[in-house]
């Protein structure tokens, strides 16, 4: 374990930014949000930023290939590019359990070479959380904010940011900061991990449980009398979908520029009434239908292709930004029955 | 605070349950928090009991939901309306959007909303939150109670409130307001005052942050169409997101073009929006020029009035001096 | 540029033939610009058709794999990108990937056994790829039926090559039928369920259904009486994509989709998908 005095952090920023491309969580009036490091950024002491990190690998709108279109003949141009390396400073617990979830549809066969490009560049520099929300959940899916996943691994205490290399590309990433940093002992770590486990018991929603789900579970839950109720507010927008860091429907869409046309592709939410609908007719007519996919999807469909894991990662985003604040906490509670009181 | 208690709410909304006047109620459902509350039909007097709240975060505006719920039965729904809400019912009926039969709309005043992101800038982890005496103190995880001046806390809909007179109601519980002469056109002044480079700069700043969820669409009262143009593949301009940088500017632009002199300026638009980008300033923008161009006017403020928009006077502007206006402020 | 083949980018097809089959289905003929064939399927599988500017649609392959020289795609106006392929002239360029999805299980659950083909309309389309590779492989399976019906004569999709062909090979019995009676017709009229059920098919033959989705229900609820299993009886089904990888998440069900784990599915199969399609 290496580490460096915060009050060097910008030291340590620089000397990342000469080998990556690299961003940190900045304030805005908005909120938090990743920002690319040139010099001036302070690191937000938010929790976390409004936007989940997928926008690294799976951006909201990106160009896949262009065509030139000449009379009859047609030219498709693979504009694809090999992606610099770049690093994410600060990425929470929960968000880096984003990723596994994004890599078993993303990675799967056939890959997806947009994102395995981004994902093979990127390196995760992760980031404990010393005061989680009275809006987190990540413990319900097994993920421990007080010692996330990630290529290198952060805690930052009062006086210093402790960081350990956990892959090859962490390896790296630590050998081009050797200079700045010192070696350390984990001490300090393991008195703030104990400081963290406290706090999440101490969670308003520590005692969320997703027992009640998971593989082969979509008799039980699909007819339930309960979505009836869990939806009948759904204003049907995406705000869910767009600020989760595990949803992935995309749209494929072409755009003509008047000189040719692109082919870009967007995230696009289940939630949508066009999601599915075709010219010769539309399987999910309510907001009920589009409604419960969101959260069958999360709950047991993806665990029922995916080993049982769930594809949800309890950062709350969606409890902060529902305009009318319906979330997967009220349909866990709702439809999990007594495990969830 | 509110003037008027949940009971009161709750009381009424019993009686005219089980006199029959109505058979469901539209109202506010307990979250899991203090803040988070949701819209919801109760059908019952002990659903009212268990889970009906009304609070200083019952912002959302039910006008809305009342076309769909209209069209679900026969039954009479019991709605509560806020003095903006109101505003957004007339104009709703106007349109001919819901049948006025079919609903009991109780009028409540209100004291201004409050927005749990103000206390979330500066308070992390909020437990509970209880107000006292225009003092409002959040319990949080890891710092404390931390106490705020209740205005200090309000949104820019209800700080700058334009009204707290009900225009319509079938009974009022408590007293009613009078329509307010607010500041809320100031915002759009110091936006005029700016040079085009500068006004294009802060829309620039404002709308890259757009993620075209589509919330402020789907929670507008004017926004009911069975089809959005940006729902439909045939437009043109279908586009989820931004295909250029551009491309989002055109979709809140289009959507405040179509509101025009139909927006009652009830500022759920920006309630809503995930990324805090303060909507109902366009909208405004398009209230103070019509005020401005035809006369003063207020969407809803009366039920099947006309827009000045849509309403040909020869007293109307000549476009020539709208264009000479535009060019005075570029 | 990155060197790995990526599914979503496709290759240029021209279009070398354009068949008019009724009304409002047209047939395309399609191959690379070197007049090679775009790629190999199996009977059952879909590819991407596209028009830049237009869009991009999933349609099954109706040519049989044993076509060594191109593939064809039966095609109903009804869309916006189905309305552009039909406005198309030879020689004009297209984009194609795939193939997509499962195919019916031609050389395993199919072989040696008596089959019965069952379509309605333009749902011929897909079924027609598994008749011409069951033609081509005749020794491999038993007795082959085929009930098809439309609305007139003139929505029979495929109607000469019916006529020229399939009923004139040995062990093939074409049933057609149309809704209502119209001069020049002197075969059946009536539904399609009910022309099954009249037909009395003995249980003993492995059922494939295409076509509209009423249809569908009828004629599996008419198999059943006849004492079809559920696990003897296949069809193919239809909705939204976008990518047809399996990851957009447009055509999920369930847990499966259909882009992927489908189209073809066994009806015991589907009683196990949520009901909404």
């Amino acid at each position: 374990m290496r580490k460096i005095s915060l009050d060097r952090l910008d030291a340590l920023f620089a000397a990342i930014s000469k080998a990556y491309t690299l961003y940190i969580p900045t304030d805005t009036k908005a909120g938090a949000k990743f920002e690319k490091w040139h010099g001036e950024e302070r690191l937000s002491d938010a929790l976390n930023t409004v936007r989940s990190p997928k926008d690294f690998f799976f951006p909201q709108t990106e160009n896949l290939m262009d065509f030139k279109v000449e009379g009859k003949n047609i030219e498709v141009i693979d504009t694809r590019s090999e992606c610099g390396d770049f690093a994410v400073f600060g990425v929470r617990a929960c968000d880096v359990k984003s990723f596994d979830i994004l890599d078993r549809v993303f990675l799967s066969d056939p890959v997806d070479s947009y994102y395995k490009n981004r994902r093979e560049h990127g390196v995760i520099i992760s980031l404990a959380c010393t005061k989680p929300a009275e809006t987190c959940f990540c413990h319900t899916f097994g993920i421990d904010a007080a010692s996330p996943e990630g290529d290198v691994v952060c805690h930052k205490t009062e006086d210093a940011l402790y960081m350990e290399a956990r892959s090859e590309k962490g390896e790296k990433l630590m050998s081009a900061v050797s200079d700045i940093t010192e070696d350390a002992d984990s001490a300090a770590v393991d008195a703030q991990k104990k400081l963290i486990e406290d706090r999440l018991a101490k969670l308003p929603l520590a005692e969320l449980s997703a027992d009640a789900f998971g593989d082969g579970k979509t008799s039980e839950f699909f007819n339930a009398p309960e979505w009836s109720e869990l939806s009948e507010a759904c204003l049907g927008c995406g705000t869910c979908t767009f600020v989760c860091p595990t949803c992935q429907c995309y749209d494929i869409k072409d755009f003509n520029t008047g000189h040719g046309v692109k082919r870009f592709r967007c995230w696009d939410s289940c939630m949508y009434s066009d999601f599915t609908k075709m010219s010769a007719g539309q399987p999910r007519l309510t907001q009920l239908e589009r409604f419960r996919q969101r959260f069958m999807h999360k709950l047991v469909y993806y665990p029922t292709n995916n080993d049982g894991l769930f594809s949800c990662v309890g950062c709350g985003r969606c409890v902060a930004k529902c305009p009318i604040h319906m979330n997967i906490v009220k349909v866990m509670k709702k439809l999990g029955g007594s495990k969830n009181g | 605070m509110q003037e008027i208690k949940r009971e009161v709410l709750v009381n009424k909304a019993k009686e005219l349950l089980s006199d029959g006047t109505v058979d469901r109620v539209l109202g506010w459902k307990r979250g899991e928090f203090d803040y988070d509350v949701t819209p919801g039909v109760f059908r019952s007097a002990e659903e009212l009991d268990s889970g009906f709240v009304w609070g200083d975060f019952c912002g959302a505006n039910f006008s809305k939901y009342l076309v769909k719920e209209t069209a679900k039965g026969e039954g009479r729904v019991l709605v509560f309306l806020k003095p903006c809400d109101t505003y957004s019912f007339n104009q709703l009926l106007t349109e001919h959007r819901f049948d006025r039969e079919k609903v009991y709309a109780l009028g409540v005043p209100c004291n201004g909303m409050l927005d749990i992101s103000r206390i979330k800038e500066s308070a992390e982890g909020i437990v509970s939150v209880c107000e006292e005496d225009g003092k409002v103190t959040a319990d949080t995880l890891y710092d404390g109670k931390k106490t705020f001046d209740r205005d200090a806390l309000l949104p820019d809909r209800c700080s700058n409130c334009k009204s707290k007179k009900h225009v319509a109601y079938d009974e009022l519980l408590g007293s009613d307001g009078e329509v307010l002469d607010s500041g809320r056109f100031d915002e759009v002044e110091k936006l005029e005052k700016m040079t085009a480079d500068e006004r294009f700069a802060f829309w620039q700043g404002e709308l890259s942050r757009c993620i075209r969820c589509n919330a402020c669409r789907d929670v507008c009262p004017a926004c009911t169409c069975e089809k959005c143009v940006f729902d439909n593949p045939d437009s043109g301009v279908e586009n989820k997101a931004a295909a250029d940088s551009f491309e989002e500017k055109m979709f809140h632009i289009i959507r405040a073009f179509h509101v025009a002199g139909r927006c009652t300026d009830c500022g759920e638009c920006s309630r809503v929006c995930p990324q805090h980008i303060p909507l109902h300033l366009l909208n405004r923008k398009f209230i103070k020029d019509i005020d401005e161009f035809y006369g003063e006017y207020q969407a809803g403020a009366e039920v099947g009035s006309r827009a000045p928009v849509v309403n040909y006077t020869t007293d109307d502007i000549e476009p020539s001096q709208a264009v000479e206006r535009g060019e005075q402020n570029a | 540029m990155v060197d790995e083949r990526e599914a979503l980018i496709p290759k240029v097809g021209v279009v070398t033939d354009i068949r008019i089959d009724t009304p409002d289905v047209k047939t395309f003929r399609v191959v690379t610009p070197d007049g090679k064939k775009a790629f190999e399927h199996r009977p059952g599988q879909c590819a991407m058709l596209s028009i830049p500017g237009v869009g991009e649609a999933m349609f099954s392959i109706t040519s049989s794999p044993t076509n060594t020289e191109f593939m064809e795609f039966s095609i109903k106006k009804c869309g916006c990108v189905t309305e552009w392929l039909h406005s198309m002239e030879v020689g004009q360029q297209i984009t194609i990937r795939g193939p997509y999805g499962r195919p019916f299980p031609v050389d395993t659950e199919f072989a040696g056994h008596d089959l019965l083909f069952i379509a309605g309309g333009i749902g011929l389309a897909p079924l027609r790829s598994v008749i011409n590779y069951c033609r081509h492989y005749r020794d491999r399976y038993g007795k082959i039926d085929i009930v098809y019906g439309s609305r007139s004569k003139q929505d029979l999709v495929d109607y000469d090559e019916i006529i020229s062909e399939w009923k004139n090979d040995d062990g093939i019995n074409v049933h057609l039928t149309i809704d209502r009676e119209q001069p020049e017709w002197d075969g059946h009229v009536g539904f399609v369920p009910n022309y099954v059920k009249e037909l009395g098919f003995t249980n003993d033959k492995i059922a494939v259904l295409c076509g509209p989705p009423v249809m569908i229900k009828f004629t599996l609820s008419g198999l059943q009486e006849l004492g079809f299993d559920k696990t003897q009886v296949y069809t193919t089904m239809e909705l939204r994509m976008k990518c047809g990888i399996g990851k957009c998440g447009r055509c999920n069900i369930g847990s499966k989709y259909v882009c992927k784990d489908g189209p073809v599915f066994r009806f015991d199969e589907i009683d196990e998908l949520p009901d909404e399609y």
